[in-house]
């Protein structure tokens, strides 16, 4: 084999751009979340790549599904933490870009 | 120089692994010259059974262990390896394969697809036919590799490229930039060859020169924002050249821990390198114990062991003293500070011997030899 993972110089995450409205994202395939049974917590696994997932990562990874709308999930966490939408509306898209910017996920905008 | 240091007899328990590196077998089709198999090979009659490696992928995933690295060698050299990935995903590990290509077909793409492997990093010796299957030593590879990559792409597998860069090919690294772009793959890691195992007897061949390894930075830098959401770029910079050394497994005995064909257990690829470090075998030993208690996981540990002008600097719990092994084989002492440093007493002698090298044009490749 060849050099393995010795000392990589990740890629920084890029400035993303928010999500649209319309917008419905959904995890790539090879892309998981996991509840980590030795450590505790919520963990997405990635190709080469483990992320810790805070409650509120874990909170939105979990509103999800490839289905539903960046609104209708911005919405549904705003009701369930009782928080103001615009807040919400940020800390969500981006942390979702973020997973787009880096391969993990993808967004795909409604079609006109 | 000395063996691993004593340590303290009471020290906290290790935080758990991330990852495992299960080199499966030595055997390859393959000969590359950078090969990071050690210079002695295990041969076929030593390797582990498939139960004990799916007993040992389970007890690794007890122990916290997420993802496991299936690696050889070539792992498609083992007939067991369908089953070695269900086995993994039993134990709920997330499963990559590190391979050639060379030895995939479009069934045993189905089965290991079948059996749940989660993504395939695939390794490239060269952007032609012709410098790709030279590094290789093997005429058709690069062919058949662009095959596997198609067949990959066409099932949606998510695809790695890895490409080992080194003197003859980093002029070439926008165009291998253009090949993963080509072959749809996610992830690009540009690592530039790292002078252990096979690789340190090509240095001549093989060494960057001071120009090519600040040119990789600089297109690294350019393609990562040109391709943000489409390519991700995992860059390893030519350590020789830099000024701080890299991170080694991000810190020694606290990532990730290695499997060899015949199971013994080693803190990094390299570790066997470093003379005087006891190593424990899976078959015989409990993994969670190796990983807390093994005598070579300890040796390098933590802060303990180092030695001025590491164990004063402000850099220490970034880069962790650099490589242990680099250590061992340019300084003639793994508690040193890892040459490649600016603070390092050697630097001067790295520098000069990889300038040295970077000019040898008369240096012919070695390839890897054969396991049997």
């Amino acid at each position: 084999m060849s050099a393995p993972a010795a000392a990589q110089v990740p890629a920084p995450a890029p400035a993303a751009p928010a999500l649209a409205p319309t917008a419905r994202p959904r995890l790539l395939r090879g892309v998981r979340v996991k509840r980590d049974a030795v450590r505790g917590v919520p963990v997405l696994l990635a190709p080469e790549r483990v992320i810790r997932l805070d409650p509120i990562g874990a909170a939105i990874l979990a509103e999800v599904d490839g289905t539903r709308s960046f609104a209708e999930i911005v919405t549904a966490l705003a009701a369930r933490f009782d928080a103001p939408p615009a807040r919400i509306e940020a800390d969500a898209g981006r942390f979702l870009a973020a997973l787009v910017a880096r391969r993990m996920a993808e967004a795909p905008e409604d079609q006109a | 120089m000395s063996a691993a240091p004593d340590m303290p007899s009471a020290r906290p328990a290790p935080a758990p692994p991330l990852a495992m590196l299960a080199e499966l077998t030595h055997r390859c089709p393959l000969a590359c010259p950078y090969c990071s198999n050690p210079l002695e090979l295990t041969a076929r009659a030593g390797e582990l059974s498939t139960a004990r490696w799916a007993d040992i992928f389970a007890q690794a995933a007890a122990l916290g262990v997420l993802q496991l690295h299936l690696s050889g060698g070539e792992p498609l050299s083992r007939r067991d390896l369908e089953d070695l990935v269900r086995a993994a995903r039993d134990a709920d590990l997330y499963v990559n394969l590190i391979t050639s290509g060379i030895g995939l077909t479009e069934r045993r793409l189905d089965a290991l697809e079948a059996a749940g492997l989660d993504h395939v990093q695939l390794s490239l010796q060269g952007v032609d036919a012709e410098s790709a299957d030279e590094i290789g030593g093997y005429r058709g590879g690069y062919a058949r590799k662009r095959q596997a990559a198609e067949w990959i792409a066409a099932r949606g597998i998510p695809l790695t490229l890895n490409a080992v860069m080194h003197r003859r090919n980093l002029d070439r690294l926008e165009e291998t930039v253009a090949l993963a772009e080509a072959m749809g793959a996610r992830r690009l890691e540009v690592a530039t060859v790292q002078f252990h195992g096979w690789a340190a007897k090509n240095r001549g061949a093989l060494m960057p020169t001071r120009d090519q390894a600040k040119r990789a930075g600089e297109v690294v830098a350019a393609a990562r924002a040109r391709l943000s959401g489409r390519l991700v770029i995992d860059y390893v910079p030519a350590d020789h050249h830099a000024d701080y050394p890299k991170a080694c497994m991000g810190g020694w005995g606290s990532t990730g821990l290695n499997v060899t064909p015949d199971g013994t257990v080693l803190p990094c690829h390299a570790a066997q390198t470093i003379p005087g470090l006891v190593f424990d075998n899976a078959a015989r030993r409990p993994l969670a114990e190796i990983w807390r208690e093994g005598a070579a996981f300890q040796a390098y540990r933590g802060e303990d062991w180092m030695q001025e002008p590491c164990r004063s600097c402000d850099r220490r719990g970034r880069d962790f003293g650099g490589c242990r092994c680099q250590a061992m084989a340019l300084a003639g002492d793994p508690a040193a500070t890892d040459p490649v440093c600016v603070k390092s007493p050697h630097r001067a002698a790295l520098v000069a011997a990889a300038e040295r090298d970077a000019a040898d044009e008369s240096a012919a490749l070695t390839w890897r030899a054969a396991a049997g």
